[in-house]
């Protein structure tokens, strides 16, 4: 039977690695979902979930570069402390005065202004690295104080809020797209893996390449499109708690008709990091610059010999990491609806993590996008499943800090056996 | 006498105060195979490096077609057509043949991604001549063998027309099925017309497929012969006592 299953597996040719992470965030939620009494596994937690992870998520992406070119980035939870500060001043205390209070411009002025900073920051960062030689730990370790400091010293300790309203819907619960286009953006998505499905066997064939049976073909577009649709229906099984709607046909001096009910659908947040998880794959396995950071991980010497300039290179993929911080950032403070001093603190160890538990290898030249993203929610649902069940928060950590040594411990096993080393 | 392919004349580099490679000329014509003989250290692949753009030297000239060209990195040397085979094979073991024959010359789509599919196409043609045998294009090269990693360290240089391919211990890590391989294909190439040089501590090896052999000594050019000059004692006492036998004579 195992065999048989081998077989169908190396036939549809999926990823071993992919299905472990699934498999293990299945088991995950199962056991939580006893133990909680059956409130794990509903559109609500799961909801709210991907809206836990999205930031840590959006910077797993940059984390798996940074970490594939044999560096790494302890700054990251510090710069998105500053950025999302920065961004709170900006939107709060100097844009209204200009532009008038929840003037429509103002959360994409304060957006473009925070992926600037954080380009900036990461790329000066990436910049002592790469061209003065400064080990990266020791830059990042720098930058961690250094950023966190600085969003103290802008905010004299306290926090600013409220933030703007359209800026706020980038990250919380009150930005969802509703039903109709969340089924909308589904049946997008699912014609677009078809096509590109379909293309990729055509181009093989063209070439004279083997290719899949045409039954696994179709299975495998199943599979994907399945997928896409089961995370729509469960993101449109959300519905909106009734005082919330009575609320707001209230604020339009309406009233609520009888039986009225309506569902949440994506949250932006979540689509940023569908839309970020798909542009950083593509760079990733599609772009000289993608494949110029799996060369110089695999051996900086060949790729220096190859032409390539990896000390710009560095500089690039630090800027890069800012600028996903600068995302997460975003993602962050509209979750909360405000910035604090301490927005993003140990954000750095809980993305190093996900890239890890991801199948990033420390060594460099491993890595992948969506097995960075599976990382933070495996990570996710483990600390939200604990602290559903009650879980002293000390002993949150402990087992969250075990389980990463076990993740990494079993991936060694896992490219021992593949010879994936 | 007709122009050489490549000339470096007087060539000098070091490092701290060490004299690397100490006012150094060769050459090669085409269709000919000139090797660099001599010990460890002896400035053998710092002299080569030069010549692919890996260090910058410190004075001399280089001359391709009789012309002065600058060679300040890698990409200068390939846009003159010079191609390296390197001892250490300089292979990201972490991707496939493809990914490393067409490194910082990748075949893109007309929307500038990445064309996989045409370059491994490319690379199963280039490897059918080659070596036939070799069938695995999919898998990262780090679990290939020593003669399949040295197969695409070779169709990385021949595949982009190369006209003067340097090669630096091609066969220090092969069994002897693949040595008869890489020395056969030298033979190919020199038909061809290409100019090469070529590394290697086996003076058997090279009495055998090169013209003429040049010997350093400490960074110094000690003699360069026609192999036919000279018996492989000569070369060996130009080698470990840095006189020229024929010039004392």
């Amino acid at each position: 039977m195992s065999g048989g299953l081998g077989n169908l597996i190396k036939t549809l040719q999926i990823d071993t690695r992919l299905l472990g992470m699934i498999g293990a965030f299945i088991v995950i939620s199962l056991v939580f979902h006893v133990t909680t009494g059956g409130t794990f596994l509903t559109p609500r937690n799961l909801f709210t979930l991907t809206l836990q992870t999205a930031s840590v998520a959006v910077m797993a992406t940059g984390m798996v570069f940074v970490i594939v070119t044999r560096n790494i980035d302890l700054s990251i939870g510090s710069m998105l402390g500053i950025i999302g500060m920065l961004m709170g001043v900006i939107q709060v205390q100097i844009l209204p005065d200009y532009l008038g209070f929840g003037h429509p411009s103002i959360w994409l002025i304060t957006v473009a202004i925070g992926l600037l900073l954080g380009a900036l920051i990461g790329g000066f960062q990436g910049w002592l690295i790469g061209y003065l030689t400064i080990p990266s730990f020791i830059v990042t370790l720098g930058g961690l104080l250094i950023w966190r400091g600085g969003a103290w010293w802008v905010s004299k300790g306290t926090t600013i809020s409220p933030l703007d309203p359209n800026f706020v819907m980038l990250g919380g619960a009150s930005g969802t797209i509703g039903v109709t286009a969340s089924w909308a953006l589904a049946v997008v998505g699912s014609i677009l893996t078809i096509i590109f499905l379909i293309n990729t066997r055509r181009k093989h064939i063209d070439h004279g390449f083997a290719v899949k049976p045409v039954w696994a073909e179709y299975a495998l577009g199943a599979i994907l499109v399945g997928a896409i649709s089961g995370i729509t229906a469960i993101m449109n099984a959300y519905l909106v708690p009734t005082r919330i709607l009575e609320r707001r046909f209230a604020a339009e001096g309406l009233e609520m008709p009888e039986g009225y009910t309506e569902a949440y659908g994506f949250p932006i947040s979540v689509l940023i990091v569908l839309f970020v998880a798909i542009a950083m794959t593509i760079v990733a396995k599609k772009t000289r610059f993608g494949r110029y950071i799996f060369a110089m991980g695999g051996n900086p010497d060949a790729a220096e010999l190859s032409g390539i300039d990896t000390r710009w290179l560095t500089v690039k993929v630090f800027a890069l990491m800012g600028a996903l911080t600068a995302i997460a950032a975003v993602i962050a403070s509209a979750r909360l609806g405000s910035a604090g001093s301490s927005l993003g603190e140990l954000d750095e160890l809980r993305v190093i993590a996900a890239a890890v538990i991801g199948g990033t290898a420390l060594a460099g030249g491993v890595g992948t996008i969506y097995g960075a993203i599976l990382g933070a929610l495996i990570m996710q649902a483990l600390v939200s499943g604990m602290g559903m069940v009650g879980v002293d928060s000390p002993l949150q950590n402990m087992i969250v800090g075990g389980v990463l040594i076990l993740a990494v411990w079993i991936d060694i096993i896992y490219r021992r056996k593949t010879g994936d080393a | 006498m007709s122009t050489p392919l490549l000339e470096m004349r007087n060539i000098s580099i070091h490092f701290g105060g060490i004299k690397a490679v100490d006012d150094v000329s060769i050459d090669v014509m085409p269709g000919e195979v000139v090797g660099l003989l001599g010990h460890n250290g002896a400035g053998k692949s710092t002299l080569i490096k030069i010549l692919s753009g890996a260090y910058k030297k410190d004075a001399g000239e280089i001359y391709v077609d009789g012309k002065k060209v600058e060679i300040n990195n890698p990409i200068d040397a390939r846009e003159h057509n010079i191609e390296t085979i390197y001892q250490t094979l300089a292979l990201s073991d972490n991707l496939d043949a493809a990914s490393n024959l067409f490194l910082g010359r990748e075949i893109t789509t007309k929307f500038g991604l990445l064309d996989d599919t045409a370059m491994e196409a490319e690379s199963r043609k280039i490897m059918a001549r080659l070596n036939p045998n070799f069938q695995r294009f999919s898998e990262p090269v780090r679990s290939l063998s020593g003669g399949q990693r040295q197969s695409v360290a070779i169709a990385r240089a021949v595949y982009f027309n190369a006209r003067i391919l340097i090669m630096d211990e091609p066969t220090a890590a092969l069994g002897v099925h693949e040595t008869a391989m890489v020395a056969d294909l030298i033979k190919e190439l020199k038909a061809q017309g290409l100019g090469i040089f070529l590394i290697s501590h086996d003076t058997r090896e090279m009495m055998d497929l090169c013209d003429r052999v040049s010997v350093m000594k400490n960074g110094q050019l000690i003699g360069t012969e026609r192999v036919e000059d000279v018996t492989e004692d000569d070369i060996l006492s130009m080698i470990i006592m840095g006189k020229n036998p024929k010039k004392a004579a």
